[in-house]
């Protein structure tokens, strides 16, 4: 078993930037929000990798993708509630719970759903996401601490920035594992073309449904943590808009590009959260001016996102030893 | 031993019946070409075989195995493959990873050893990759190996085509339409690389083609369908005779060849 020994340059690269960050945040150079944000950066990145294999490297256009990231919140949330949680090591199981919550959610709507293709299952998830929305909007009709339209209060801020980004760490590496295998191989034989996929021994349905429940799973753990480092949770938090944000960075950073993944999502963070700082308080919304001319600009200057469907050498996210 | 035998095969889209009544058989080892006009069912007849349509009556037996209710994706296990006429090659990987998802296909190793990369996973993507360099070699793309897959000449990616086809050690090999959209030179250095594949893999054939030249040349047998029936089936000289195939289909060409 080489999990470790086939990545090492990343995971040199990742305790590098580990260091470099704990020495930040124990300086007091940053502020509390800023650190908040730094830690959201790999919830998204942790989230937007999960639609990338779902869409970027399978071909499956999913607009629901924020509905499994609140399905993994609520259930961590919840869980967390229940068993009273409130330390790291408990906390652990309530974050795979979380992403598994997720995943089997994804893997029940999958079955009927992925016989679907591009718009129509688009329309589809799009559907699905928007249920969700309602049933958070209602929640605490059945269950009175989910808190319905009030929101989910009182969730213990456990998530600090070794669990975010040694979590982050594995499961990009568990990600690139897969995508580097006959599984990833098989994903982008199904996005390219599925009939041949078909012809050449490729079970397409089930491995459709494998990338889904995958890529749903690592949503759910995005919300898991998002959860308990917000230590609040609203409806609005995993509308549809939430799901376009996570569709931006999939396709600015490249469909089928792990490393586009990480890059875009720290870039988007950083624009969103950083005009929020940078610009004057009477011209906030102009944003959403500049935001949306940024994406233009991008998509006409790399219309295949900024990596396209290469990896980076420099982080060791190849293929390996 | 019969590696393919069809019997009283329909299937109609609407009010056309595409394929009506086919019966036919391949002997193992033989190379069957089938030809006939446009919309005389023969790529109907390739996509009932290959389980991608569902046939209305009929049955087609693969080595005495009754191919109906297998699933489409089951039978490049069972050592059918086929290529297509329109190319659908794999254009978002390299040629090798064209190859190799196939052959890890059918060799694999499972979620586990793929996740932590356990001994078997390098054991197996090694030997595929050898193999596919292999066949790579055979079809002279070695050296294109890391190239995409579309980043290859048209006739390159036929002979990539026909390389993926063979990666699964088939024992059934369906061509569709090889020479579509190829110039005469092309032509024949095609027919030099079916030769070849013919000599060097003990395969059984069937070929669907329009080019007359090629049919003639590499089929052990003809079979002639026009309308969805078989009009005529022989040996290709007993065929360029046959009085119903001149009409429906040879015509001016038969003067030419």
């Amino acid at each position: 078993m080489s999990f470790f020994t086939s990545a090492k340059r990343f995971l040199l690269c990742s305790i590098i930037a580990y260091l470099i960050l704990k020495g930040l945040f124990l300086s007091g150079f940053l502020t509390e929000y800023i650190q908040q944000i730094i830690l959201f950066s790999f919830i998204a990145i942790l989230t937007s990798l999960g639609l990338n294999v779902i869409y970027g490297y399978t071909g499956q256009f999913s607009l629901g993708h924020a509905g499994f990231y609140g399905i993994g919140a609520y259930t961590a949330a919840y869980l967390g509630a229940v068993f009273k949680v409130e330390s790291i090591f408990s906390f652990l199981p309530i974050l795979f719970l979380g992403g598994a919550a997720a995943g089997i959610v994804g893997y029940a709507v999958g079955v009927p759903i992925l016989r679907l293709r591009d718009d129509f299952l688009a329309i589809a998830t799009l559907g699905f996401g928007i249920l969700v929305r309602v049933l958070l909007d209602n929640s605490d009709r059945a269950i009175e601490i989910l808190g319905g339209s009030r929101g989910f209060i009182g969730i213990p801020k456990i998530v600090n920035l070794e669990i975010a980004f040694f979590t982050m760490v594995f499961l990009i590496l568990v990600t690139r594992n897969l995508i580097f295998s006959r599984y990833g191989l098989f994903w982008q034989c199904i996005k390219d073309d599925e009939l041949a996929a078909t012809a050449f021994g490729i079970n397409t349905a089930r491995m459709k449904l494998m990338a889904f429940t995958y890529g749903c799973f690592l949503a759910g753990v995005g919300g898991a943590l998002y959860a308990y480092l917000y230590s609040f949770l609203h409806p609005s938090n995993f509308d549809f808009l939430r799901s376009i944000d996570f569709l931006i960075i999939v396709i600015v950073g490249g469909m089928g590009s792990i490393t586009g993944t990480i890059y875009a999502g720290l870039l988007w963070v950083t624009v969103i959260e950083g005009l929020r700082i940078g610009l004057p308080a009477q011209a906030l919304e102009f944003r959403w001016v500049l935001i949306p001319i940024f994406l233009i600009m991008v998509m006409m200057w790399k219309p295949f996102g900024l990596l396209a469907r290469r990896e980076s050498k420099f982080l060791g996210l190849g293929k390996g030893e | 031993m019969k590696a393919l035998e069809v019997s009283g095969l329909k299937k109609s889209f609407g009010g056309v019946q595409a394929v009506d009544g086919l019966a036919f058989s391949v002997e193992e080892y033989e190379t069957l070409g089938i030809i006939g006009p446009n919309g005389a069912g023969k790529t109907t007849l390739f996509n009932l075989i290959t389980g991608l349509y569902r046939p209305d009556a009929g049955e087609v037996l693969f080595f005495g195995r009754r191919l109906d209710h297998v699933p489409a994706h089951r039978l490049a296990h069972l050592g059918i493959t086929r290529t297509f006429q329109n190319l659908r090659l794999f254009n978002g990987l390299t040629v090798s990873q064209n190859l190799t998802a196939p052959i890890l296909g059918m060799h694999g190793y499972g979620l586990s050893s793929a996740v932590f990369r356990r001994r078997r996973y390098f054991k197996q993507e090694r030997s595929a990759e050898e193999k596919a360099h292999v066949l790579l070699e055979f079809f002279q793309l070695a050296d294109k190996g890391s190239l995409g897959a579309n980043n290859l000449s048209y006739g390159e990616q036929r002979k990539l085509e026909l390389a993926r086809a063979l990666s699964t050690n088939p024992r059934l090999l369906l061509i569709d339409e090889p020479g579509a959209g190829m110039n005469p030179r092309e032509i024949r250095d095609l027919l030099a690389t079916l030769r070849q594949v013919k000599e060097h893999f003990r395969l059984t054939i069937v070929l669907i083609e329009h080019q007359m030249g090629l049919v003639m040349n590499l089929s052990d047998r003809v079979l002639v369908m026009d309308f969805g029936e078989k009009i005529a089936e022989g040996t290709p000289a007993e065929v360029r005779k046959d009085r119903k195939v001149i009409e429906a289909y040879l015509g001016d060409e038969l003067k030419t060849c």
